[in-house]
């Protein structure tokens, strides 16, 4: 299972990477092998305003909907449209050309209610 | 990952253990989602060849002449005229004329029958079997000791008539008895992905040196259920609790052409008074967003107009496909409707059945 170090993790297996007010957001290696071959993406419209652990996001698998959430609040202000052709980037490279949205941060003290990579490898080890 | 200590195991759990598979509770039964992905596993069977272990389904064993045994009032099917060595699909009904189950009936003999049934269905159907076959017939249920093997795909006969030679000379919905490496099985072609293929029944002591005899032809791989749904759907096949049960009527449910209407069987009268309000449709998606079991069915102006009983992303179109219960004036192919909520509905059209058309199934 890969954790990418400098990224920040939420329960629900979103990870989020924030330079200058912008949160670049996707989901984990944990949740992309756990939903499977990803064949739909359902992107929020741009300047969507978000509250943190909100739902905004719905990833489909062959067999199933997830709901994902928005793991800082602010205002969306890019989604990634290659995923509407190519869903599985989320596989390929969930940390990297899987990434879904940037949203530009309301409150940057949001963060402490996020894992660090450390944390969120032994809340992984926890739920098994 | 976990596994609920109060599923049944079929004899090759320890097999899928060691090929990494995925399990997942299904029928009560924990059986393999899948091996390596759904997508992969669904260009292989289209394209090759997969072996599925789907020795969870029941399987009675019947003997008796068809009449007088009880039989042929269990089931809507004829089955007196069928010739030995042939399989027949069909249902049994309650009296309300609902779906008890759907079924394969195999005559075996001139009065030796087996029946092939659902996983989630063995135990009350072995009571309805029990309850309305007639003292001469006898009935065992041999589900926990015969094992089911499908070997399906394009290739699944040259993989197999090399173990089980005659194979080759079955025709659609024929069987015959066969062995391999010596080991006695019962091989039909039938199957549930639309696709060439046979299903291999045997003993559950004997059926792991079939699995790994089938395995080690370097074409064919494992396949989980995940695929086999969507497989299903693909073909608009039926599936019991989504598309069957008993409360739905078996024409309701599409399946008049396999009900015998000069026969009586138990449910036939209430089957003949039921008026249909709805019934079932097939759609496509004018996404990649799929419909999901349980969605509602919107028609064009946005009324209501029916729910999705199975739904799935269609790796063959590229889109959505669902099956549903509709308004009868709303299936006909080329219908705009919409699937989803009442916040959240995707547009999709009426399509005729099958979604999949270049499937080897007959080949």
């Amino acid at each position: 299972m890969e954790i990418e170090e400098s990224f920040l993790y939420t329960k629900e297996h979103e990870w989020v990477s924030i330079e200058d007010n912008i949160a670049t957001m996707g989901i984990t290696d944990y949740a992309q092998e756990a939903l499977g071959d990803v064949t739909y993406v359902e992107l929020p419209e741009i300047d969507t305003e978000v509250e943190q652990f909100e739902q905004f996001v719905s990833v489909e698998s062959v067999k199933a909907a997830s709901d994902i959430y928005a793991p800082m609040g602010g205002k969306v202000t890019e989604v990634n449209h290659k995923l509407e052709d190519n869903p599985a980037l989320i596989n390929k490279d969930c940390f990297g050309k899987g990434w879904i949205a940037k949203i530009e941060v309301r409150d940057t003290d949001e963060s402490t209610n996020l894992m660090s990579a450390e944390e969120y490898r032994n809340y992984l080890e926890s739920l098994h | 990952m976990s596994v609920e200590t109060s599923l049944y195991s079929t004899p090759l759990a320890d097999v899928h253990a060691a090929l990494g598979a995925k399990m997942v509770g299904f029928g009560g039964w924990n059986m393999p989602l899948q091996y390596e992905s759904i997508l992969a596993e669904w260009e292989h069977n289209r394209r090759t060849v997969s072996l599925f272990d789907c020795s969870h389904m029941g399987e009675f064993m019947i003997k008796g002449d068809a009449k007088a045994c009880g039989l042929d009032t269990i089931v809507v099917q004829t089955i007196a005229d069928m010739p030995v060595n042939t399989c027949r699909y069909g249902a049994m009904l309650n009296e309300a004329g609902g779906v008890i189950d759907d079924l394969i009936v195999y005559r075996k003999g001139p009065q030796d029958w087996m029946i092939v049934v659902n996983a989630a269905n063995i135990e009350k159907n072995a009571r309805h079997f029990r309850a309305h076959l007639n003292s001469n017939a006898q009935f065992e249920d041999a589900s926990f000791k015969t094992a089911k093997l499908d070997v399906q795909g394009p290739q699944s006969r040259d993989v197999l008539k090399v173990l089980a030679p005659g194979i080759e000379k079955l025709a659609y919905y024929t069987f015959g008895q066969f062995q391999i490496k010596g080991i006695p099985c019962l091989i039909s072609r039938t199957g549930y992905t639309g696709e060439l293929g046979y299903e291999i029944y045997c003993s559950w002591e004997k059926c792991k040196e079939i699995w790994q005899n089938i395995l080690d032809n370097a074409t064919v791989k494992p396949t989980g259920l995940g695929v086999r749904d969507v497989l299903r759907v693909e073909m608009c096949y039926s599936l019991y609790g989504h598309e069957l049960g008993e409360d739905i009527s078996p024409r309701e449910a599409g399946l008049d052409k396999f009900i015998d209407g000069k026969k009586d069987f138990i449910g036939a009268r209430a089957l003949s008074a039921r008026h249909l309000k709805r019934t079932i449709g097939y759609f496509i998606s004018a996404s990649r967003k799929s419909p999901r079991a349980g969605n509602k069915i919107f028609d064009a102006a946005g009324s209501e107009i029916g729910v999705v009983t199975s739904g799935t992303f269609s790796p063959a179109l590229q889109v959505g496909i669902g099956i549903g219960f509709m308004n009868r004036h709303s299936k006909d192919a080329g219908i705009e409707i919409f699937f989803g909520d009442e916040k959240s509905k995707t547009a999709a059209t009426v399509a005729k059945r099958p979604f999949y058309k270049n499937g080897s199934l007959k080949s």
